[in-house]
């Protein structure tokens, strides 16, 4: 990484200089639009040339850390290697320049992609169907909440409450509520289970479902998933799998069997799709036999012949949640990937979780572990021993920087107070996992020894701290011309 | 397996390190009778080289914009992407590094999102963009719902029928469950439409069906019952020629940007945008990037007002999205720099040049009438001599992508397509595809 000294691309901007070009215009010049619908010049747009541009976003892309710089730990966020060819499979001319409203006559190649890709993800989740409509992972929740609200409604009442533990996502509770669903929380127990005592008392008539995260964002597996399940049953309610941590376990074990009725799978995480400093991702949804009629439009559906079309007209569907089918081309990234591994798929979930107990017993002398239970595919380590000299999570994240590596999650789950969230994925060897070890233990013995240097830093990085409070105190939100 | 960097000997001492004998015991919370017995049935693992003639088999059944003339639009545009900005996306610090909640190692991508905040709020014409949203149908949805807090205690939404109809069907399902009243009327009633209750008024321009409306309808029918106006752009490409909805008083301004540097993909990933007024930016739903300053004094950027997020207010936040579009809109962030102010205006009046073009020479071919009235931007429905579904099929055929049938929404409307025209087509393409419509009759 460089220092900063790059300057914002409007600031590089000049009359008069051009990056662009097109061909001359091969037909007359008309436009014919009244001159009380246009506008005039695009004021404060850009001036600059392609060699700007090219140095330009070179030169930020240098203030950035990705995956390829080394070991990403962080947890819940499944940062793995993203194999190249999945790239070049996504930007074939037939998948990248096809639009989503060419005949379906011409468009099989797409249409029979995204049925081949449903059939996988069913069968790895051991589910009837899959809607590969939901754009990220969050709204493939709002699809599942909002499918398990239709069959309720259709039983005569869709019922008032989820419950959500203490140790879901954050994006549980806003879904269940966006869904029109007030929330109830659930406490873990000692081991960062679920209390089948506190479900029990929770689970009434008026509860839809139970939204469960599974393994659990402690890296913990639900070990009574089957009990759970059929409490949940018991009382009518569905049982909602947060499938965000499914890599810990595809290819081993199937969420329909343990009797969870839907399931959203993050496919950026646990197939691939680089994050992109933040999206896009895919978030498509299994579901069983009895909430498939209410899958978001449009499906996909194969006729006798062979051919396949998109199916709007379900009227049984909870409706439209996007534009257009689905993120297709995550869907190609992601399909590309799981031909790669094909049936040995189930190596993805096994190496994700040797990785992860390797580093929980690398560092289990240095570092608390709040909970004793057996650590799946990430593992999360508390500050308290550091906090005895007064070097908390947040401080331990900006002084791992300094070594090169990107913070663990210290932001989640609520219920670790200082929590250390690391998952290092399949893809890490064990030369890269050692060397994020050693840093850690540096930084354990660093925060006894002089435990000083953690207000400063870090201090290698292009920026030193950033002052978040002052960028919320008094948002600049966008550049503005020097008048 | 190739991305499994581990070898046999190195798994052995992991395990040794970690004090068991077998991968399968650290597996031993998964109670036995959910284990998969059998290996799924995907087939054996396939090499790269049998990936790329799976993919590439699969792919080359489509016809594509490369593959033919292409005229199909109703959302989804076929503009020029440059080398640059694609190529820009394959650097990896750029394709894999995470969303920057940790500002000291992500300053590319917040100096990134900030930028493009910028070039939005300047094409858009308001003060505020945030930092992207997944596509336009749920962009409307998220400005929707921003206007009803900002218009606290309302509960009814008045929104042109001639907006994108996926939009208003997305919009049906968010509010269906949210006690919200959705009423959907012809632009003339709007202002009728509007009462007490109302919070915010949408419409699109240039709407569905191509025609330019401007903002002053929505504007207007606000004003009169204090709600929110919401202006939506599905081609964003005609930001760069026709008054923005900031320009024109609107409050919030929301649609497609894929237009600006990312390619179709059959639709998707695509870049939903949302830009509002400073003073509205706290109610804005999804990620901000900021500037502010670092320990020594320079410059730096971080996300910001993150306390309306989900990972924060959990159930009270203001929408449940956790992520953006970060890679398109880096994409778009590069095709505006490089396009910039001259060809963005020049990429805008080719398309309505050639649109004009195409326009006349379909007006002349017997049997065919312009079906949108009024001023178009770069695309019109244009009514046929029989169901459009077999015109556009037949001119498949003859390798041109021709229209989109709108009975695919609109059963009434089933002689009519919607024809879109962009900087992509030339002359040549234009005229033949008249030439063969006039063999349709």
């Amino acid at each position: 990484m460089k220092s900063r000294d790059e300057g914002l691309i409007f600031e590089r901007s000049r009359p008069g200089k051009t990056g662009y070009s097109l061909p001359p215009l091969d037909v007359p010049e008309k436009v014919a639009i009244p001159e009380e619908l246009r506008r005039g010049a695009i004021d404060g747009e850009t001036e600059v040339s392609e060699v700007d541009v090219a140095r330009h976003f070179t030169r930020l892309s240098r203030m950035n850390l990705g995956i390829e710089d080394g070991l990403y730990p962080l947890g819940s966020c499944t940062m793995k290697h993203n194999p190249r060819i999945n790239e070049e499979m996504a930007r074939l001319p037939g998948f990248a320049a096809s639009h989503p409203y060419a005949p379906e006559s011409t468009s099989q190649g797409n249409l029979a992609l995204m049925w081949r890709l449903e059939r996988i993800l069913a069968e790895l989740t051991g589910l009837a169907r899959v809607t590969l409509t939901p754009c990220a992972g969050a709204q493939g929740e709002l699809a599942g909440i909002l499918m398990i609200r239709k069959a309720l409604e259709k039983q005569g009442n869709p019922r008032k409450y989820v419950l959500i533990p203490d140790s879901a996502h954050g994006t549980n509770p806003a879904t269940a509520s966006f869904a029109g669903y007030q929330v109830k929380e659930l406490a873990s127990n000692a081991n960062g289970r679920l209390d089948l005592h506190v479900l029990e008392e929770a689970m009434t008539d008026d509860v839809a479902a139970l939204m469960m995260t599974v393994p659990n964002t402690l890296g913990i597996f639900e070990r009574r998933i089957g009990d759970i399940a059929e409490i949940v049953h018991r009382k009518g309610g569905f049982l909602y799998g947060d499938g965000a941590n499914f890599n810990a376990f595809v290819g081993l074990a199937t969420p329909g069997r343990m009797g969870i009725d839907v399931m959203h799978m993050n496919l950026h995480k646990t197939f691939s799709t680089p994050h992109g400093g933040g999206g896009p991702g895919a978030g498509p949804v299994a579901v069983s036999e009895k909430l498939a009629p209410h899958m978001p439009v449009p499906t996909v559906e194969r006729r006798e012949d062979g051919s396949f079309h998109l199916d709007a007209d379900r009227p049984e569907s909870i409706g439209r949640l996007r534009s257009f089918s689905s993120q297709f081309g995550v869907l190609v990234r992601a399909l590309s990937y799981i031909l790669s591994y094909g049936e040995e798929i189930g190596e993805v979930a096994r190496n994700a979780v040797l990785n992860a107990n390797y580093i929980r017993a690398r560092l289990a002398d240095l570092y608390h572990l709040k909970y004793d239970a057996p650590t799946m595919h990430e593992v999360v380590f508390s500050d308290k021993r550091q906090a005895e000299y007064g070097v908390h999570n947040g401080d331990i994240a900006k002084r791992l920087m300094d070594f090169g590596f990107p913070p663990p999650t210290v932001s989640f789950p609520l219920i670790v107070p200082g929590a250390l969230m690391i998952e290092p994925t399949e893809t890490e060897g064990k030369p890269e996992l050692d060397i994020f070890v050693e840093a850690m233990r540096t930084i354990a013995r660093e925060a006894r020894e002089k435990p000083e240097i953690f207000a400063g830093a870090p201090y290698t990085t292009p920026v030193r701290r950033v002052d978040e409070v002052r960028a919320a105190k008094n948002p600049i939100l966008r550049w503005q011309a020097r008048r | 397996m190739k991305f499994l960097p581990s070898s046999d000997d190195e798994r052995a001492e992991m395990l040794a390190a970690i004090g068991v004998g077998s991968l399968e015991e650290l597996f031993g919370d998964v109670p036995a009778e959910f284990r998969t017995t059998r290996k799924p049935p995907i087939g054996r693992p396939l090499s790269e080289i049998e990936v790329r003639r799976d993919l590439g088999s699969v792919s080359a059944r489509n016809a594509h914009a490369r593959s033919h003339a292409h005229f199909l639009g109703a959302g989804c545009y076929h503009h020029y992407v440059p080398a640059i900005a694609d190529q820009t996306l394959y650097r990896e610090e750029w394709l894999s590094s995470y969303t920057p909640y940790q500002p000291e190692i992500s300053q590319g991508t917040l100096q990134s999102i900030f930028e493009w905040q910028t070039h939005l709020a300047i094409l858009t014409g308001m003060e505020v963009s945030n930092a992207s949203l997944y596509e336009g149908a749920t962009a409307l949805v998220e400005a929707l719902l921003m206007a009803s807090r900002l218009a606290k205690g309302r509960h009814r939404a008045v929104l042109s029928k001639n907006i994108h109809p996926e939009y208003l069907e997305t919009v049906r399902t968010y509010f269906g469950n949210l006690h919200f009243e959705v009423v959907e009327v012809d632009d003339g009633d709007l202002a009728g439409a509007c009462d007490s209750q109302t919070f915010a008024v949408a419409v699109q321009s240039p709407d569905f069906f191509g025609r330019v409306r401007g903002w002053k309808e929505a504007r207007d029918a606000a004003a009169t019952c204090g709600a929110m106006a919401i202006g939506v752009v599905a081609e964003a490409i005609s930001l760069a020629l026709l008054s923005p909805p900031g320009d024109a008083g609107l409050d919030i301004a929301c649609g497609e940007a894929r237009s600006l540097g990312v390619p179709m993909s059959y639709g998707a990933p695509a870049l939903g945008f949302l830009a509002c007024r400073d003073a509205h930016k706290r109610q804005m739903p999804g990620r901000l990037a900021g500037e502010t300053v670092d320990a020594e004094g320079r410059r730096a950027f971080c996300l910001t007002l993150s306390t309306r997020e989900q990972h924060i207010r959990r159930e009270k936040a203001t929408s449940n999205i956790c992520t953006n579009q970060g890679l398109m809109a880096l994409a778009s962030n590069v095709y505006l720099s490089l396009m910039g102010k001259a060809g963005l205006r020049e990429t805008a009046v080719q398309c309505a040049s050639k649109s004009e073009y195409l326009k006349e020479k379909i007006a002349a071919v017997p049997g065919y009438a312009i079906a949108t009235g009024g001023p178009t931007f770069n695309e019109f429905a244009v009514r046929g001599p029989k169901p459009a579904p077999e015109i556009v099929a037949a001119l498949a055929e003859k390798g041109i992508l021709a229209g989109v049938p709108l009975s695919t929404w609109f059963p009434e409307r089933e002689r009519e397509f919607l024809v879109a025209v962009t900087e992509m087509n030339t002359k040549a393409e234009m005229d033949v595809y008249a030439a063969e419509l006039s063999r349709i009759r």
